[in-house]
């Protein structure tokens, strides 16, 4: 994949996206499946929002003393015989894995899926540098093959139907039998598995992320439903694990109690199917594993998130259960975010690594539903993070002119309810006089963006503080009258 | 040592200061008199201090200057009375989760926020769970269904309460649309911001809505109501779209959101409000 950013075009990407019919079938089946097995899965477990209390804790007690567990974790992989290497940005990650590589005359390299790698355009990079990079998880492989972007953090190509991955494989494995009958999904799995088994076996090199690493035991850990991982990382002559420096967890006993909020959230499994623990190259006693173990690990801006606000964004645990649950998402899919992380978790991470100039749609287009929050397992408050980047865009004048115009104007009346009352009784006057016959307007100027979708209802007229004091008023001289009366 | 309450201030009804939304004062000040009504009918004094709106628009457009001098706006009005009541989660749900926050690092402000914040309901929600309120005395013919809008339901838990006083409305039958606690796709600024994405949200909605058979649509909040009701009618939908407290109240014989006023319904309207 490439990297290229297209977040500031994130309006005409989600218009492409909601023209884009196999796309809108493809994610008409996102919220229905994964909203209903995770809530089944977390309502078989009495304990779950204890669990997600006790995740949040572990993430942030990880983050409180990072340097600490980083240098234990670094300690532990040496002892076990392994290398750990620290890059500061994708640049560094990119050469430290080249190299790595070259020093091992790797030809080809298999991947396990890594939203690191997406990240940091590894392929495009090891492909430049004569070094064939080869996706072994599906989704990473069908988007490989088609030159795309993940859609999706856990199901990277979430956004294709049975017939695009038919096409696909077609056009690219043209050794096959053009006869060939690939109606049946258990055809294209089998195609695809025939097609990996080679890559597998003929791997120099093997690169997967990792979900956990463990301090106290330098393990690195990747949970994956199809096996992929461990052919990857076992096979090869060396093993590489490319991770973010958040991804750090201090115990095995910590990453048990994560792992139990993990599936659950992701996909409503109570575990992945494989769940792979790594640490150090092969022992001599081991019948088999890699030659050479390195960890990459990645800031990338990172750090520079530890200190303020967004720290508690590195609690992040790459479920996916947000953007499962988003209203936005489900509208508009993945690609429409126009980097690597989509949904509500991209809203809030991309400004902090590639800058909110370029990435200021993303906080913006959400609705503020709050089901994101509502679901995270590590409880990030996501709307509030996504509320933070919106200040720092107004704090740095980078709202659109219109819509700081229109606000700053309704911030003047609004301070000052003296001009605000008659202003709005003026207008809503107007209004519903214009309204009355239809009571409902089919346009209205200024107010295109509603009206080119929508009716917008006419106010009923006069504004309701005016009319209470009427009656208030009207009510008083009642009393004064009657009592006069008497 | 706690003093207690005097008697005097036990027997005597609490005054609510009714929060009445910007969007209630412009668009449709009936769901005012409806929620004054209500809390009346619920042993409250009711009044309407002078107010413009709770901030909400700057706070999320990322305006916290503008966001706390509203704030402090409308804390100065209302923090003299027992409760403060508005007829949106939305709103009652900025001021309640999110004004600590605009006075964090202001000592002097934050005691006073807190203890304001602990009065502030929406409206059902406070009918029920502090009010006690177990049934209302009104009557709709015809099939409704109800959606939850996203902040009074996530930031307030308002689900049961609405459902439980609809119960009780003469004639009424309640209808769940499916998703019904999934967003709208109004948001706010977001609807005008991101106008093809929130139509596409809004679409699925009245999708929902029209397949769950009812005639009439009901939430507690204008702005979702709006989005909601405007989509509906340029479907070409039948479907009646009010705020929850017109029915509860008994007034729901006035038009629909969007739709035109009768003379009779005009007529009705004036008798109500005197």
């Amino acid at each position: 994949m490439s990297v290229e950013i297209t977040s500031p075009h994130f309006k005409a990407n989600a218009r492409e996206a909601l023209a884009d019919a196999p796309l809108q079938q493809a994610l008409a089946k996102v919220g229905p499946g994964f909203i209903g097995k995770r809530a089944a899965a977390a309502g078989k477990l009495p304990e779950f929002e204890a669990l997600r209390d006790s995740a949040r804790d572990i993430k942030d007690h990880t983050l409180a003393h990072l340097d600490l567990y980083l240098e234990r974790y670094e300690a532990k992989v040496k002892e076990a015989g392994g290398h750990v290497h620290f890059a500061v940005d994708a640049a560094e990650a990119r050469d430290i894995i080249t190299r790595i590589c070259r020093s091992l005359d790797a030809k080809t390299v298999t991947k396990g899926k890594s939203m690191i790698s997406e990240e940091i355009g590894l392929n495009d990079h090891l492909e430049a540098a004569g070094i064939e990079p080869v996706e072994t998880d599906l989704g990473e492989y069908l988007i490989q093959i088609r030159g795309e972007a993940p859609s999706h953090i856990i199901a990277p190509a979430i956004h294709l139907n049975k017939e695009q991955v038919e096409a696909d494989f077609r056009r690219v494995h043209t050794h096959l039998s053009p006869g060939r009958n690939l109606s049946e999904p258990t055809a294209l799995l089998a195609e695809a598995r025939g097609e990996l088994r080679q890559r597998f076996l003929a791997a120099d090199v093997g690169i997967t992320g990792a979900n956990f690493l463990v301090a106290e035991t330098g393990t690195s850990i990747i949970v994956t439903n199809e096996g992929n991982g461990d052919l990857t990382q076992t096979l090869p002559k060396a093993h590489i694990v490319l991770a973010s420096l958040e991804k750090l967890v201090p115990t095995l006993e910590d990453v048990s109690q994560l792992l139990r909020v993990l599936a659950r959230s992701a996909t409503g499994q109570e575990m992945s199917v494989y769940t792979t623990f790594s640490t150090g190259p092969r022992r001599p006693d081991d019948v088999d594993g890699p030659g050479e173990y390195h960890v990459v690990i990645l800031d990338n801006g990172r750090s520079g998130m530890l200190g303020g606000q967004l720290r508690e964004m590195l609690r992040c645990i790459r479920c996916g259960a947000c953007m499962n649950h988003c209203p936005v998402y489900h509208a508009v899919g993945g690609h429409a975010y126009g980097w690597v992380y989509p949904g509500p978790m991209g809203a809030v991470l991309t400004p902090s690594l590639i800058g909110i100039e370029k990435a200021a749609n993303l906080p913006n287009a959400s609705t503020f539903c709050g089901r994101c929050e509502e679901v995270c397992p590590v409880r990030i408050p996501l709307p509030k993070l996504m509320r933070h980047w919106r200040e720092k865009e107004f704090e740095r004048h980078l709202t659109p002119a219109p819509q700081r115009f229109g606000l700053a104007v309704w911030g003047f009346f609004a301070r000052r309810g003296w001009l605000y009352r008659p202003a709005t009784r003026l207008a809503m006057g107007m209004l519903a006089l214009a309204g009355r016959r239809k009571g409902r307007f089919a346009s209205l100027p200024l107010a295109g963006g509603w009206t080119r979708h929508r009716d917008f209802p006419a106010p009923e007229g006069g504004t309701f503080q005016a009319q209470w004091r009427a009656r208030k008023a009207a009510e008083a001289d009642a009393r004064a009258a009657k009592g006069a009366a008497r | 040592m706690t003093v207690p309450p005097s008697l005097d201030a036990a027997l005597s009804p609490p005054r609510v200061g009714l929060f009445c939304t910007c969007l209630v004062d412009t668009i449709r000040p009936s769901v005012g008199f409806a929620a004054a009504k209500l809390l009346e009918e619920a042993g409250c004094e009711v009044e309407v201090p002078l107010q413009t709106c709770c901030g909400q628009p700057a706070f999320n457009s990322g305006d916290r200057a503008t966001s706390r001098a509203l704030a402090e706006q409308v804390i100065s009005a209302f923090e003299n009375f027992d409760y403060v009541v508005a007829p949106s989660g939305s709103c009652a749900g900025m001021i309640k989760a999110h004004y600590p926050e605009l006075f964090t690092g202001e000592p002097d402000w934050t005691g006073r926020v807190d203890r304001f914040c602990a009065k502030v309901f929406e409206l059902v929600s406070f009918l029920v769970d502090v009010r006690g309120v177990t049934h209302v005395d009104a009557a709709y013919p015809g099939t409704a269904t109800y959606h939850d809008s996203c902040s009074g339901l996530r930031e307030l838990g308002v689900k049961g309460q609405p459902r439980r006083l609809l119960a009780s409305v003469d004639g009424l039958a309640l209808v769940e649309m499916q998703d019904a606690d999934t967003c709208c796709g109004f948001g706010g600024t977001f609807c005008v911001k991101y106008p093809d994405v929130s139509n596409a949200i809004v679409e699925k909605k009245a999708a929902n809505i029209v397949a769950s058979g009812a005639d009439t649509l009901l939430a507690g909040d204008l702005g979702c109501l709006m989005n909601m009701a405007g989509k509906l009618q340029r479907e070409g939908r039948a479907v009646a779209v009010r705020h929850v407290a017109e029915v509860l109240a008994g007034m729901g014989a006035e038009p629909a959101l969007g739709m035109p006023a009768t003379v009779e319904a005009r007529a009705e309207t004036a008798r109500a409000k005197r």
